[in-house]
């Protein structure tokens, strides 16, 4: 056949290589988002924030005065990694889920881009790239306010931002899949009533899940969030990973296998949706 | 590689199946390099189902379709590098900018950004944009984001672009303007595959058509060829003061070749209209107005499926 170096050519062409292929979604996402992040950058920083200012400190001195903190720590340093978790799974459920169904159905990017040589897989990869993107900035800036008001009581905190990341993507994936089936809003509001509000009230981000009713409990152990929280407790200095129930490697396993069965079940939703 | 390298695009027996619905139902036809090759038919003749199997984005169901003398199933990708498409709907990102939708495309092919800049810059003035090149897309009029949707489709220098009803919902000035620049493109040597439900727009612009309907092809040809394999050379057109027209079909049976009833006028066609005319007048029957008329696609498609193309 023809050789061929320069792509711009009329005739065939070198294929992309796949960092090519998920780069430049992910440049796309880039693009869109310098021009829109004025719009949404406040109130994804305020509210974990708000959180830390009326659970951390607020209720956290009535904790502390009370009952001599949790296991005899202020309940700030308890409270804070618990939402620097919970804070990923409100950035995932931003990200994957009206956004997404608005490149399937209302602007329909998707469509425009698999008319090119992207493939299923190569859209959503190089999207979740970006919404890492997202994840890595969301957590790193709450994380910095949180240690201006003393809410971490020991460096190594900072691995909080890999496990953040990776407790988000466990949401990510398992949204897009969902989306993918969806028509229009009303699956979405189930899903943020019925799912996202109770697990974060409800995975121990503000109290030990031992508290809850013993029933319960099983539920939290199955969720993502759960993991996620008591991982990046564990890392956050001293805490033991959910009282050491659960190995801290194990919290990541299951997070990982969130991510990445979610992952599987978005390329095989996105086909049918996308490519039949 | 086969015989013919003059064909780009083959379909034999194409098929598309969704569920027990049959959305294209074995068709045939083959596309050669430099033409204008179009799909006409109304909604919901399979047009746009075959459009997406062409563009390699819907599977195929049966049949076998070769672009490039590629098997889509196997090579979407390398097939795809060298097509353009333009959807019917456009689906450019609002938010960008006119020129910032180019670039993130062109990357999309794996294009450098210094190439894409480039390349850019040329579609731009084709597409009669250069002004608006740092403009947010979302306040343009509907005719220039169609036209920014096709210089879009070309930046990867296609070799077929492909283009599914690209002047739907557009006003007749618009339209002329886009029909101008598919000429243009034609004419450096790209092949152009259509569909649309206007005949005057297939007449325009196609040197080769097939009719759908159905989701089969009814008929194929230049649409010189059509209209006169399938319909007189002239029409008349007569309309009467009546709701139904059905009734003066009656009286003017034998005239010309062959009436055609529509709701709101009779239809003669007939070699020569104005003969016709005086026929019917020469009978007693006195209609509202009368026309004489070429024949058109639209007849074309009437004679074949017995209704209009846009109802």
């Amino acid at each position: 056949m023809t050789a061929y170096d320069d792509r711009s050519v009329r005739g065939p062409r070198a294929p992309l290589s796949a960092v090519e292929r998920v780069l430049a979604v992910c440049g796309y996402h880039a693009t869109v988002y310098a021009r829109t992040w004025r719009g949404s950058i406040v109130t994804r920083v305020l509210s974990p924030v708000l959180f830390m200012l009326s659970m951390g400190i607020g209720l956290g001195a009535l904790v502390d005065d009370r009952a001599g903190g949790i296991d005899g720590r202020p309940y700030l340093h308890f409270v804070v990694p618990g939402i620097v978790a919970t804070q990923t799974m409100w950035v995932a459920w931003s990200e994957s889920s009206y956004q997404v169904l608005g490149y399937i159905k209302w602007n329909m990017g998707y469509h425009a881009q698999l008319a090119t040589p992207l493939r299923v897989r190569d859209v959503l990869a190089g999207h979740f790239l970006a919404i890492t993107g997202h994840l890595v900035v969301a957590t790193s800036l709450f994380m910095v306010v949180a240690s201006l008001f003393g809410g971490f009581d020991s460096w190594s905190a900072v691995a909080c931002l890999p496990v953040a990341v990776l407790t988000g993507l466990a949401f990510v994936t398992p949204i897009f899949a969902f989306t993918a089936t969806q028509e229009g809003d009303n699956g979405f509001n189930i899903l943020y009533r019925w799912i996202i509000t109770p697990l974060m009230l409800f995975s121990g981000t503000f109290f030990p899940v031992d508290q809850l009713p013993g029933w319960m409990q099983p539920v939290a152990w199955v969720t993502p969030l759960w993991h996620g929280v008591e991982a990046c407790r564990a890392v956050s200095g001293g805490w033991s990973a959910s009282g050491g129930t659960v190995p801290f490697v194990g919290h990541l396993l299951v997070l990982a296998a969130y991510a990445v069965a979610g992952w599987l079940l978005a390329e095989r939703t996105f086909t049918r949706r996308l490519a039949s | 590689m086969s015989g013919d390298d003059d064909i780009l695009l083959r379909a034999s027996g194409l098929t598309k199946r969704f569920g027990d619905f049959v959305a294209v139902d074995g068709v045939d036809f083959e596309v050669r390099k430099g033409e204008c090759f179009g799909f006409l038919g109304p909604n919901g003749a399979g047009k746009s189902s075959t459009m997406r199997m062409v563009g390699c984005v819907s599977p195929v169901s049966g049949g076998e379709l070769r672009l490039f003398d590629l098997d889509p199933a196997t090579d979407g990708p390398a097939i795809r590098a060298r097509l353009g498409s333009c959807p019917q709907r456009d689906t450019l990102d609002e938010e960008l900018t006119v020129e910032e939708n180019l670039w993130v495309y062109g990357r999309y092919f794996g294009l450098s950004r210094k190439e894409v800049r480039a390349r850019a810059a040329e579609l731009l003035d084709f597409a009669q944009l250069t002004e608006r090149a740092g403009d947010k897309v979302e306040p343009l009029s509907g005719g220039m984001k169609r036209r920014l949707t096709i210089a879009r489709s070309l930046i990867n220098s296609p070799e077929i672009l492909l283009l599914d009803e690209p002047t739907t919902g557009l006003d007749p000035q618009a339209r002329h303007v886009l029909w101008d620049r598919l000429f243009r493109l034609k004419r450096s040597g790209v092949t152009l595959v259509l569909t649309t439900h206007y005949m005057d727009e297939a007449e325009q612009l196609c040197d080769r058509l097939v009719v759908m309907d159905h989701g089969r092809i009814v008929a194929e040809g230049s649409p010189r060829e059509l209209i006169e394999q399938h319909s007189t050379r002239e029409v008349l057109e007569l309309r009467f003061d009546v709701d139904d027209h059905a009734r003066h079909a009656e009286q003017v049976s034998g005239i010309g070749e062959r009436v055609e009833v529509l709701p709101d006028r009779l239809l003669v066609y007939a070699h020569d209209g104005d003969r016709a005319s005086a026929d019917v007048h020469a009978r007693g029957v006195a209609p509202l107005s009368s026309l004489v008329r070429r024949s058109t696609l639209e007849d074309v498609f009437l004679t074949l499926t017995g209704r209009t193309l846009v109802d």
